[in-house]
């Protein structure tokens, strides 16, 4: 049996097409084809095969609605999407949110986070580097996998608790979930997070109670997740050096630290060209030229986007549409977030950058655009920013106020619009509301796996995760473990 | 092995007195949960079709069995394209081929509903022996073939949201697709968005006890006692939420919570569906107890059939 969808002839210097259906490890339906020439990929196709058609779905509903019905696109991210759509309201309805509900809805948004990180790494891609238990679902795997043990058998340990801490990771996600429950209600699909605030008002007792699980998990990133990340990191180091794609991002900003919403965790911001721009959200389209979507549609500001899916398209490829922000494919996620904020790195950091790859780093720009741009990278990336937050976390902790509302009864307007600007833990996530009639007359949804799974937009330009496949090395194409691994660094 | 049948039997305790599991599983099935209990692991093979990937997120959650031990020591998950570390078209061919080995003796767990508009395009889920597999055609070849359906989640129960008013893709269920189809494998409905992860773990348990209780056939006569009208088992989902309410009293004295944050008062004047809603989360709350929606906001009746369009606007009283 062959490993992977094969059309043509391995071997130096020939071209061979490699289908990987499903990428599995991640959320959703995707489909990732791949040209490898002399090793290494030259083409890249992606290919997301799920249409749901949310936004014709919420058309005509109760606008309060929405925030309930988009959660249920990403079952791993429910309160980023929630969070959107809450904002979105607020500004549709005029709402203008208390402090307490804007803290109260950080502590929602932050649990949810860690436990997002936490399941990426250790539940989603560590088996692309880690060599699990030999029971299913751990086998049957890549025969040739390139796990740490088979590139160093001096590993052996740190494989064995990289595995152990793959099922204490389990443990440690399930407390971020109880976080997220303290004031959400439940997860996955939070109740807590309502156009207006938050519905659970902070008591004394909850706030230790969340308190006292916070401890647990942050001493679990300190301990085992960070260190774990740059351990494996630092036998990667050739994973440093590929997959840096168009070397361009966008973040919308997130957790907000103030109430005008002007300043934020992880600020908002635009770098492509190797320049720093404000972020201008008049600027960011859709394009659906290669998407099973009508070409009438195509090129639309998000506040005029429409949905009308054509699922026979001749040249398409993918149901995810093409986002652009001023015409440029910007990736986004904790890569984009983090070098666009720079904040400092943690101590473990910059004692492993160091010792392993001799760089004197203190910020995260510090490791230079070519390795934060990489699949490993990203990795990184997502690491440092777990660590970051945590000090933000115990900073809400102090500022939330128990028992001061955290909720305002919003207004149904006849008519309005407001869009809500938030970023998943996988990346930058809007979501747009216009009522008519008092009811939703548009809702648009653009996503974090739009902006990086998406295909060719109408000038043919790749799409974030696309371009960042090319390059990536193939040495045998009945494993290309390589592609998967890049992808997944992404957290599709 | 090491499963603790114990914790299983004591998560079940108060609930499952007086009931066994019976028809709903071929008896192959059943003898392959026998011998979950001598050693031996059934085999089983999860479909993700049109869903949010909530229901194994939520799965994930179990800590009576730990996930840890459903996933080494009850069940064998041959295939799952959130967990498993295979991938493309041997992963794809590995499951159909598990299903051979396996035929009558494995379980098919199905999260999301089934888009069969448009010959299934809007789900395609891998490619097999170089073919592009639907969730239409993968149904259309595991189902017959398994001893049992779980359909997990009020998406694959009962259509959910992807088939809400407004879809376009024929999403439906996993019933409504068997009877289209003219398949004739049974199903259990575990509704909930997402479910609770004891109301999945513990369905399976309460099977295992069943059959270890009264032995195979009339363990097995036991089980379908156990679905109410909507296939959904009765243990989880016999009680209704606003009878069993903390908040009942309230109701009857006719004292009403004004807004969402405020925490006495009936929530019905602010959207509560729990009227309308058959399922135990006033006693088994979520997240390790921790609470539950009704506590937080307002129940939206996402376990019923009907969900959302019947259970909406979400905050409008009844």
């Amino acid at each position: 049996m062959s490993s992977c969808a094969r059309k043509g002839a391995a071997g130096h210097g020939k071209t061979a097409h490699i289908a990987i259906d499903p990428v599995t490890r991640i959320e959703g339906h995707l489909k990732a084809e791949v040209t490898v020439e002399g090793g290494k990929v030259v083409d890249a196709k992606l290919s997301g095969g799920m249409y749901r058609g949310f936004e014709t779905i919420l058309r005509g509903r109760d606008p309060r609605d929405s925030s309930q019905i988009v959660q249920r696109i990403c079952g791993v991210c429910p309160t980023a999407h929630a969070t959107a759509s809450v904002m979105a309201q607020d500004a549709a309805m005029g709402t203008k949110v208390t402090t307490n509900g804007r803290i109260t809805r950080n502590l929602i948004l932050g649990a949810n986070y860690l436990q997002s990180h936490i399941l990426h790494f250790y539940h989603l891609a560590a088996q692309d580097f880690v060599q699990g238990p030999d029971s299913a679902p751990f086998v049957p795997r890549y025969k040739n996998s390139d796990l740490l043990t088979d590139r160093n058998k001096g590993l052996a340990a740190i494989n064995a608790a990289a595995v152990d801490q793959y099922v204490e990771a389990l443990d440690v996600r399930q407390i971020c979930h109880e976080m997220v429950a303290m004031f959400g209600g439940k997860m996955p699909h939070a109740q807590g997070l309502v156009a207006g605030g938050a519905s659970e008002i902070p008591t004394k007792d909850r706030i230790l109670e969340y308190a006292a699980r916070f401890d647990k998990v942050k001493e679990f990133v300190l301990n085992k997740y960070l260190p774990v990340v740059y351990t494996v990191g630092s036998q990667y180091k050739d994973l440093f050096a590929v997959g840096q794609g168009h070397r361009a991002c966008i973040a919308y900003g997130v957790f907000p630290l103030n109430d005008e919403m002007t300043k934020f965790m992880m600020k908002p911001g635009v770098y492509y060209g190797g320049k720093d721009h404000e972020l201008d959200p008049s600027k960011i389209h859709e394009d659906v030229k290669y998407s099973w979507f009508d070409d009438s549609t195509t090129g639309l500001h998000y506040s005029k986007g429409q949905t009308k899916v054509s699922p026979h398209k001749e040249g398409a490829y993918s149901f995810v549409k093409a986002p652009r922000y001023n015409g440029v494919a910007c990736e986004v996620g904790p890569l984009a977030r983090m070098w666009i904020e720079n904040p400092p790195l943690s101590p473990i950091g910059q004692k492993a950058l160091k010792e392993h790859f001799g760089l004197d780093a203190k910020n995260f720009r510090d490791l230079g655009e070519d390795a934060a741009f990489s699949l490993m990278g990203r990795h990184v990336a997502r690491a440092e920013e777990t660590w970051y937050m945590l000090s933000f976390v115990e900073s809400w902790l102090k500022e939330v106020k128990p028992g001061e509302e955290t909720y305002v009864k919003p207004e149904i307007p006849a008519s309005g619009e407001g869009t809500g600007f938030t970023e998943a833990p996988r990346g930058a996530l809007l979501h747009f509301l216009k009522i008519e009639d008092s009811k939703i007359d548009n809702y648009q949804v653009v996503s974090a796996t739009l902006w990086n799974c998406n295909p060719r937009d109408d000038k043919g330009q790749r799409g974030p995760v696309e371009e960042a496949l090319i390059g990536i090395p193939v040495p045998d194409i009945e494993n290309p473990v390589n592609v998967a691994r890049l992808i997944r660094a992404f957290d599709p | 092995m090491s499963l603790s049948r114990r914790d299983f039997v004591k998560m079940c305790t108060g609930t499952v007195a007086g009931m066994g599991i019976s028809q709903m599983f071929h008896p192959s099935v059943c003898e392959a949960i026998s011998g979950t209990l001598n050693g031996s692991r059934p085999p089983v093979l999860w479909l993700q079709g049109s869903g949010c990937t909530g229901c194994s997120v939520s799965l994930l959650n179990a800590v009576n069995p730990h996930i840890k031990q459903v996933l080494l020591d009850v069940i064998s998950l041959e295939f799952h394209p959130t967990v498993m570390a295979w991938e493309g078209e041997p992963a794809m061919e590995h499951m159909f081929k598990i299903a051979d080995e396996y035929k009558g003796g494995f379980f098919l767990a199905v999260e999301g509903s089934i888009p069969v508009a448009e010959d299934g395009k809007f789900c395609v889920i891998g490619e097999a022996h170089h073919k592009e597999i639907t969730m239409v055609d993968a149904m259309k070849e595991l189902a017959p073939k398994a001893a049992a359906v779980l359909a997990l989640g009020t998406c694959a129960a009962y259509g959910g949201i992807p088939a809400a008013e407004g879809s376009e893709t024929g999403a439906m269920s996993v019933k409504a697709f068997f009877e289209q189809e003219g398949i004739s494998t049974p199903v259990v409905n575990i509704p909930g968005c997402p479910p609770h992860p004891d109301w999945i773990v513990g369905t399976v348990v309460v099977a295992l006890e069943a059959i270890k209780t009264h032995g195979l056939a009339a363990g097995l006569g036991e089980v379908v006692k156990l679905l109410d009208d909507q296939g959904r088992p009765t243990p989880f989902f016999g009680e209704n939420i606003h009878d069993n309410c903390p908040y009942l009293p309230d109701f009857e004295a006719d004292k009403m919570c004004e807004t969402l944050s405020q925490k006495d008062g009936c929530r019905m004047s602010v959207g509560c569906k729990g009227p309308n809603a058959m399922a135990d989360c006033f006693k088994r709350k979520w997240n390790n107890g921790i609470n539950w929606c009704v506590q937080n906001a307002v129940c939206i009746g996402c376990v019923e059939p009907d969900f959302p369009d019947g259970q909406s606007p979400f905050y409008e009283s009844l």
